[in-house]
């Protein structure tokens, strides 16, 4: 996994995520049955499947919000939550684990704002805790982040006191003012009202287009389509199929991907 | 809706028939006037209130009461005195309760299996205990360990003092209520992190807050919100419930009126003065409450 030992790749083809043969159970349950799947730096990648496929667990995988079984995920090139000597796996201390989680931003299905600090506080709470930096710098890049979310005007409000699509644009500045290498979504849009579903997918696209590594879990087929460099067709635990939009959205190969797509679309 | 009043209406009725009119009604106003339900029980209510009037008006009227008597010590040094120690030793005690509880709760919920057991333990222990045992167990403390000492493990002791010299009885009632009070707190704290969405904790954990900053900033915060009531409940708890220290012959507010009528035998005049003064600070602790409510209530609807 050194990268040292080999020339470095030229950009954007230098793995991001890399997620080699994870295996995660619930008791009984075995929710990921070897899972496989590679994430190039600055690549957009949408993971598509129906409920209970294991796609939030993946994702939860890769900032160690669960722990695997088995297989090994790397984040630029670090083992996400295990330390690795000779053949062995370490777990890592928890602070070691907080640090690493740092450079993975996650963004997640019911927001998950603080309700009791302001939309400011909520994003300069982590950069202040984990950063330390000047508390000057951390409220004018929160700012920037507000406006760039378009909500500028909100910093003193309450979550609570915004439209869920607004809430999930605070919580997507809030990811960013850790900046990370790589964000994680796990149904950005599935706890809005069908009407706000458009502004927040509005700031991933923004997003994306500035060259963000990104993996997103969604049911947005339309989405998927405009954005997705690869689309991940997830089913029973496994990655059934992979490519570009264009083809595992429009020509899938697997009965699976056919009859789910035909159903959602 | 005409869909509506086709369904709801006689088919056969003109297409103008207004189906809520009952029939034979004189076409009303579209302004139809609401008569509210009958309050019946807030009367029934009111005519038990007013007995209970009458008699409060028996309370004060009867001269056996000897309001004079209370007058005149309601405000006396001994009596002040007594009621400034019930004060900072029911702050004392919350506090040193509360701080002891939080640590238990914590423990009770952390994935330390030995720090879990002592905790449930400690809890189950104390909460089993009745407080008046434990105090008097305290009190006796020195039958079983005459003497305290600091010194080596199984060596030479550096200083030695009577166990009865180290604990007065003050000390005693701050070390037993405080206990006491931990085991309850720790169950009230435990209450309100619980009632915090796991959510919170994972949006913590995603963005690399450490375990202190997230229980200081994030979880504690949010439960605030459930412990505030119950410890409000036990605040005013503690209040009344440090006159049990009189029995070890601390002299708090019950212990100073007790004094003065073994003296002079007016019981009751002199047990009102303790009782107003317990409803008085209690009734200030109930406004207090009221505004530390509203602190952490912000940021939520309603509350602003």
């Amino acid at each position: 996994m050194s990268t040292a030992t080999t020339p470095a790749p030229p950009a954007g083809t230098r793995p991001m995520v890399e997620v080699r043969a994870v295996h995660k159970s619930f008791g009984a349950l075995e929710v990921l049955r070897g899972i496989d799947l590679q994430v190039r730096t600055g690549e957009v990648a949408v993971v598509l499947g129906p409920s209970g496929s294991g796609k939030s667990t993946l994702l939860r995988t890769i900032n160690h919000l669960e722990k695997v079984d088995s297989g090994r995920i790397s984040v630029d090139g670090a083992l996400v939550g295990y330390r690795r000597s000779g053949d062995k796996l370490y777990e890592l201390r928890e602070r070691e684990i907080l640090k690493q989680r740092t450079h993975i931003g996650f963004v997640f299905q019911n927001f998950n704002l603080f309700p009791h600090l302001t939309v400011l506080d909520n994003i300069t709470e982590a950069p202040l805790a984990a950063l330390r930096r000047p508390r000057k710098d951390v409220l004018a890049t929160a700012r920037a982040l507000l406006d760039r979310v378009g909500l500028a005007d909100k910093a003193d409000a309450y979550p609570r006191q915004l439209s869920g699509g607004q809430q999930q644009r605070v919580a997507i500045a809030r990811a960013l003012a850790l900046e990370p290498k790589l964000l994680l979504f796990d149904e950005p849009t599935s706890a809005l009202d069908p009407e706000l579903v458009g502004e927040v997918l509005a700031v991933i696209k923004d997003l994306a287009r500035q060259g963000t590594t990104m993996i997103v879990v969604t049911h947005e087929i339309g989405f998927a389509r405009e954005v997705a460099d690869t689309v991940v067709f997830m089913d029973g635990g496994r990655i059934v199929e992979q490519g570009p939009p264009g083809q595992v959205l429009d020509h899938p190969r697997h009965e699976r991907t056919k009859s789910f797509l035909s159903k959602v679309l | 809706m005409p869909v509506n009043d086709a369904v709801l209406s006689d088919p056969s009725a003109s297409p103008d028939h207004r189906p809520l009119d009952p029939p034979g009604a004189p076409p009303a106003a579209d302004a139809l006037k609401v008569v509210p339900v009958r309050r019946t029980g807030q009367w029934t209510a009111a005519a038990v209130v007013l007995l209970l009037a009458m008699d409060v008006n028996s309370l004060v009227r009867n001269d056996a009461f000897q309001w004079g008597v209370v007058g005149e010590y309601f405000t006396t040094t001994a009596v002040l005195r007594g009621l400034g120690l019930t004060l900072w030793l029911t702050v004392l005690v919350t506090a040193l309760g509360f701080v002891l509880g939080t640590l238990l709760a914590v423990l009770r919920m952390s994935s330390n299996k030995v720090l879990r057991s002592v905790s449930w333990g400690y809890i189950w222990l104390f909460r089993s205990m009745p407080v008046l045992v434990q105090l008097l167990f305290w009190f006796n403390i020195g039958a079983l360990y005459p003497q305290l000492g600091i010194g080596i493990p199984f060596g030479p002791e550096l200083l030695t003092v009577k166990t009865v010299n180290l604990l007065g009885p003050v000390t005693i009632a701050i070390i037993g209520l405080t206990l006491h009070e931990a085991a309850y707190a720790a169950e009230v704290v435990r209450g309100g992190l619980l009632s915090v969405e796991k959510g919170q904790l994972e949006a913590a954990q995603a963005l690399g807050l450490g375990a202190w900053r997230r229980l200081r900033r994030i979880v504690l915060p949010q439960a605030m919100r459930a412990i505030v009531p119950p410890a409000g409940n036990m605040l005013i708890g503690t209040l009344k419930g440090t006159s049990i220290v009189s029995v070890i012959a601390v002299q708090d507010l019950l212990y100073s009126v007790q004094l003065v009528y073994h003296r002079t035998y007016q019981v009751i005049p002199l047990l009102l003065v303790a009782t107003i003064w317990y409803v008085v600070v209690t009734s200030v602790l109930g406004v207090g409450q009221h505004y530390v409510e509203r602190h952490y209530a912000r940021g939520t609807a309603g509350a602003r």
